[in-house]
């Protein structure tokens, strides 16, 4: 199942609407790294408010995609982990470890907001 | 446990079977007076004080005839459950343990009387009967003991597990700042409630930061560190930075020696200072606490 | 370990599909069950991390889901069962970091902290059972 990629100015915004199989997981991988080169954009947004589990699988896609997407030049935020999801994820051992994590949409932009300005100092 | 009552009846069917059936009948003939005298130990023993005369009345009927199908039949599952109801019943009316262990034991030594009483002419029946009588007794008194103990413990677990939830710990002090102080003993399920709490709250307030504090914590082993360290990394999740604070620096050191994690949270020595730290985090303006007038 | 009166679910698990089937069901069961919402998603992924150890080392298998009651709580039992090739080395499978050859990734010992019971029999060339449960509360 195709998740929606939608363009926001500079972002795009990935909204995973339900359980998804690790084929949709690797596809939106690959959407979102080929989109971010095509529309050269800043930052991308993978809203997860909707997925049911985040397993080892899932993290791993996760920062692939935040890794990827970095060396394009662009920061990635995850936004929308349960808080039942973020309990089960800890306890099997997952953190996204190096992948930026706001609560939802509104943090998230937010956050990338901030981001892209001070690198635009840089 | 589901041997006994077999082996109950076994007992009673190979040495008495002719005087179980006299015993009950016994119990069953004399019902209205034994019952009567049983009423009459319990209230002369100052028992069951929170119940009026007519419920004890009523629950010894109960009582009693559970007592007297649990002795013929050999088994306790009905008397089990009639245990668990009377409990549910009365526990929240305060009647202790003792006076329920009291009144089956009275009960088992009125019944006894009367059958001294009745076969006191002819010591070998009586023996017989006795036989017949005692380990079914015995029985009776621990099931319901033990049933009305385990119900009792049910309801007060079930009353703490109410009165953490109520306690709301989580505390908002600023718009997008939580504070979270963590007293007394954490056991993991304490631990696990809190965690969850938190995150909900996090999730409701949209908190960026949140100071927990520990220093009200009384054992601060590596289990309630390891559990500290999973929520710091779950907050992070919802996209909120925790600041642990009350963390001493011998405990701190210990942990770390036991191999705690603790590089994965920020730490400051005192709730003060972990809430100037977080509004600082948040782009407020840092006026000391113990300088700037109090605020509404 | 007595299974309570429902029937047993069973999924087969042959392809990343399943493993989101499989862990739907479990969640489904753990809410009948009666768990927190929290221990439901704790159950789903754990059923997640298992069925997908079944899909990358086995092929095929089945999870296979159970209510369970003790005492005092009512429980989920939960079978991974594969006819894989089976794990050499029970014992470094279960330290945690063990990755790169064999079963992978967080797989068993994240499984392990997440469940309230754990048990793993494995026969080289014959397959391996998970067998894990978690009680309501």
């Amino acid at each position: 199942m195709q998740v929606p990629i939608l363009k926001q100015g500079s972002y795009l915004i990935a909204s995973i609407q339900s359980a998804l199989t690790d084929a949709d997981l690797v596809q939106l991988r690959e959407s979102l790294v080929e989109q971010v080169g095509r529309y050269r954009s800043r930052g991308v947004i993978v809203d997860v408010t909707a997925l049911d589990v985040m397993d080892s699988f899932a993290s791993r896609i996760l920062r692939d995609i935040a890794t990827m997407i970095k060396l394009r030049g662009a920061e990635t935020v995850i936004v929308g982990i349960d808080p039942d999801v973020a309990l089960a994820m800890v306890r099997l051992g997952l953190n996204l470890e190096g992948v930026a994590t706001s609560l939802d949409l509104e943090e998230g932009l937010a956050f990338l907001d901030a981001r892209t300005k001070s690198e635009r100092r840089r | 446990m589901s041997d006994e009552p077999t082996a109950l009846a076994k007992l009673a069917t190979q040495v008495t079977a002719t005087f179980l059936t006299e015993l009950v009948t016994h119990l069953r003939q004399n019902r209205t007076q034994l019952r009567e005298e049983w009423v009459h130990r319990i209230t002369d023993a100052q028992l069951l004080t929170a119940m009026s005369r007519e419920e004890i009345f009523a629950e010894a009927t109960s009582v009693y005839d559970s007592y007297v199908e649990a002795v013929e039949t050999g088994t306790v599952e009905a008397l089990q459950a009639y245990a668990r109801n009377l409990s549910e019943r009365i526990i929240p009316r305060g009647v202790e343990t003792n006076e329920v262990v009291g009144i089956v034991l009275l009960l088992r030594d009125v019944l006894a009387r009367s059958l001294f009483a009745k076969y006191h002419g002819d010591v070998g029946v009586l023996n017989r009967v006795l036989d017949a009588y005692e380990p079914a007794a015995n029985r009776i008194a621990i099931t319901v003991a033990v049933g009305f103990v385990q119900q009792r413990e049910r309801v007060i677990r079930e009353q703490q597990e109410a009165i953490r939830l109520l306690s709301t710990p989580v505390l908002q002090v600023r718009e997008r700042l939580l504070i979270l102080p963590m007293i007394g003993l954490i056991d993991p399920q304490r631990a696990r409630q809190l965690t969850e709490q938190l995150l909900r709250g996090i999730r409701t307030n949209r908190a960026k930061v949140v100071v927990i504090d520990v220093t009200g914590v009384a054992a601060l082993d590596a289990s309630v560190a390891n559990h500290l360290v999973q929520t710091v990394d779950a907050a992070r999740l919802l996209g909120a930075t925790v600041i642990v604070t009350g963390l001493s620096p011998e405990i701190a050191q210990t942990l770390v020696n036991i191999g705690v994690d603790l590089a994965r949270m920020t730490t400051v020595g005192d709730l003060q200072g972990g809430i100037e730290e977080a509004e600082r985090l948040l782009g407020y303006t840092v006026v000391s606490l113990k300088e700037a007038p109090p605020t509404a | 370990m007595e299974p309570a009166s429902a029937p047993d679910v069973r999924v087969p698990v042959a392809s990343d599909i399943d493993i989101v089937s499989a862990r739907q069901q479990g969640r489904a069961l753990a809410m009948r069950l009666g768990f927190s919402s929290s221990d439901a998603t704790i159950v789903a992924t754990a059923i997640s991390e298992l069925a997908r150890n079944i899909v990358l080392y086995a092929k095929r298998g089945e999870i296979i889901l159970a209510a369970v009651v003790n005492s005092e709580h009512r429980g989920l039992l939960i079978m991974a069962c594969d006819d894989g090739d089976g794990i050499a080395d029970i014992r470094q499978a279960l330290q945690d970091g063990y990755s790169t050859s064999g079963r992978m990734g967080v797989g068993l010992p994240g499984v392990k902290r997440l469940m309230d019971e754990f048990e793993i029999s494995s026969t080289v060339g014959k397959g391996t059972i998970v067998s894990v449960k978690k009680w309501g509360r």
